[in-house]
């Protein structure tokens, strides 16, 4: 009896946590967004008070931009670099396994600080790309840096275990029929992680499609040019000039948010992992694990 | 005999030429892969991060400590690292409670609950901060306003780490063999004895990586904290509104000191949790 009490009481406490926590606030938003119905909202999105008509959707385009650079940079130093750490031995790859890992204890503000002493009119090489007509920060570059930076460690982290799970057995196979190294990576190494890259580059659009910190960073919120779809919605909000807009506009946010979780989830449940999470989280056990403790990713 | 002289041949002419092709096609791609992920994490990552360093002691140690010790700087990093704890371990009880009712019970809808869990880390951290202020701000339906409390940080801070606390112990659990604690039951343990003596040996590192975690996203959370917080300094002002509102300010130097200073402070205390769970994990003998 007192054993029942105990699970009942365990599951409702654990349900009304996450309820308070997650559940009710995001159901809150959708619910006062669309209370006025969805035409209005549509209209208070593309035409908020004070900003220009125009600022929603190009917020939105240059969202997209930015996820359709950053992402497809970030999948391809994320392959190599999950090839490079189960492939080969050489100096420095516990450093570089660490360094992967580094831009999660990084805070989203401190990116933007970091890129702007490097990139900026005063920065590093502030100098040299003003000399040639390059604007960074402020600009697109700079906004495509920032969201590749707090997104690198995902497509790495989700390759590797599956690169150390095949092994190289195929591979070899494939050297010795006379295969080159680019027929072997297209034709047996691909394949074979092509779900460990779909996860990873999902999480990476989430992550760039969401950032926000180093982004005010380096964007400067000039409405219409170098505005995102998170500094809109942060501006609309900050400025007060429409929190109905703002609301729509993270509605559509969250939305976006949910496709990537039902895309996960459904991936995910194929491979019989409770979450994609779980996957960076590992546990030193059964992994390599570095001297450096960031590697816990 | 022939068929060993039909086998070996091709492999015998074949060690002349193609090996050594393929021995110098796979040392290019030995050099050219290190070489590329190197060079696009040092533009991306590591030369700003050392620029951060160079420019936090720009005017020399006396000028970093100084920005550190600016009393609306102090206490930011004093808020944070104090938010980042309570928020972790709080954390790390709820969500491997969490972990233990998706795992072991069972009831309708907990396929959609768990994948719920996952929510706060795929929400952009500012649609996050708005829901929030929503639910519990000014015009609460609760008539919970956390605005511009160190009990609304703490909300922000709890809602975006806890995907971290709930999926690093949820697999090690699903995993977990039953016989030990069946075993230790029917020899009379009670279940609080089996929880402690059995299955939260097993959890301490899964829960410790799960902590490391949240608490590396604690320590820089930006975005979810912008609205609730409230930013008023000396109350609820974090290390990264902190730095946010020095850089505005055009005080870059300032604003790389305690950059650095917080980046340091969340490394430290990461390499202590990766030491202590390093101990824990090491297996024990006899």
């Amino acid at each position: 009896m007192r054993r029942l009490f105990g699970r009942f009481g365990l599951r409702t406490t654990v349900l009304a946590y996450l309820a308070l926590l997650v559940i009710v606030p995001v159901g809150a938003i959708a619910y006062r967004a669309f209370a006025p119905g969805l035409g209005t909202a549509w209209h208070d999105l593309a035409n908020p008070s004070g900003a220009s008509s125009a600022g929603f959707f190009h917020a939105l385009i240059l969202t997209l931009v930015v996820a359709g650079i950053a992402v497809p940079f970030n999948a391809v130093f994320g392959v190599i670099a999950a090839l490079v750490l189960a492939r080969h031995r050489f100096p420095g790859a516990r450093l570089l396994d660490a360094v992967i890992d580094l831009p999660v204890a990084v805070s989203p503000v401190v990116v933007g600080l970091s890129l702007v002493l490097v990139y900026g009119r005063a920065g590093w090489f502030g100098g040299w790309l003003a000399a040639r007509g390059i604007q960074v920060i402020f600009s697109i570059p700079g906004i495509v840096m920032g969201s590749a930076f707090v997104s690198i460690p995902y497509v790495a982290r989700a390759v590797l275990p599956v690169l150390q799970e095949i092994g190289t057995d195929q591979e070899q196979a494939a050297a010795t029929l006379g295969a080159g190294p680019w027929q072997i990576f297209w034709r047996v190494t691909l394949p074979s992680i092509r779900w460990g890259l779909a996860y990873g580059v999902t999480l990476t659009t989430a992550r760039v499609l969401g950032e926000f910190g180093a982004l005010s960073v380096l964007a400067g919120n000039v409405v219409g040019h170098t505005q995102t779809l998170t500094l809109y919605v942060g501006y609309l909000f900050e400025g007060n000039l429409d929190t109905v807009g703002a609301d729509v506009g993270a509605v559509i946010l969250a939305v976006l948010a949910l496709c990537v979780l039902a895309v996960v989830s459904l991936a995910g449940s194929e491979k019989g992992s409770p979450s994609w999470l779980s996957r960076f989280a590992r546990s030193p056990r059964s992994s390599r694990t570095s001297s450096l403790s960031t590697t816990s990713l | 005999m022939a068929e060993t002289t039909l086998l070996e041949a091709p492999s015998a002419t074949g060690a002349s030429t193609a090996p050594r092709w393929r021995a110098s096609a796979r040392h290019a791609v030995g050099v050219v892969a290190p070489g590329t992920a190197v060079i696009y994490l040092s533009l991306l990552v590591l030369i700003p991060l050392a620029a951060l360093s160079v420019t936090a002691f720009h005017g020399g140690s006396s000028a970093f400590w100084a920005a550190v010790r600016d009393p609306e700087s102090w206490a930011a990093l004093k808020l944070t690292l104090l938010s980042a704890l309570v928020v972790v371990v709080l954390n790390t009880i709820a969500g491997t409670a969490i972990a233990w009712v998706l795992v072991r019970d069972q009831f309708v809808g907990k396929r959609l609950v768990s994948s719920l869990v996952d929510l706060p880390f795929a929400l952009p951290t500012i649609v996050a901060g708005l829901t929030l202020l929503t639910l519990y701000g000014p015009d609460s339906p609760f008539h919970l306003d956390a605005a511009g409390t160190r009990f609304g940080v703490w909300i922000a801070l709890a809602f975006v780490t806890l995907p971290f606390s709930v999926r690093a112990v949820q697999p090690v659990l699903a995993a977990l063999e039953r016989e030990a604690e069946e075993a230790a039951s029917s020899l009379g343990a009670g279940s609080p004895t089996v929880f402690r003596r059995i299955v939260l040996p097993s959890l301490a590192p899964a829960m410790l990586s799960g902590a490391m975690l949240a608490f590396a996203r604690a320590m820089g959370e930006y975005g979810s904290l912008l609205f609730i917080s409230g930013d008023r300094p000396f109350s609820t002002e974090v290390a990264s509104l902190r730095i946010f509102g020095l850089y505005e300010n055009g005080q870059n130097n300032e604003a790389a000191a305690v950059s650095l200073a917080l980046l340091s402070l969340s490394l430290v205390v990461l390499l202590l949790c990766g030491v202590l769970r390093r101990r824990l994990t090491r297996p024990e003998f006899g």
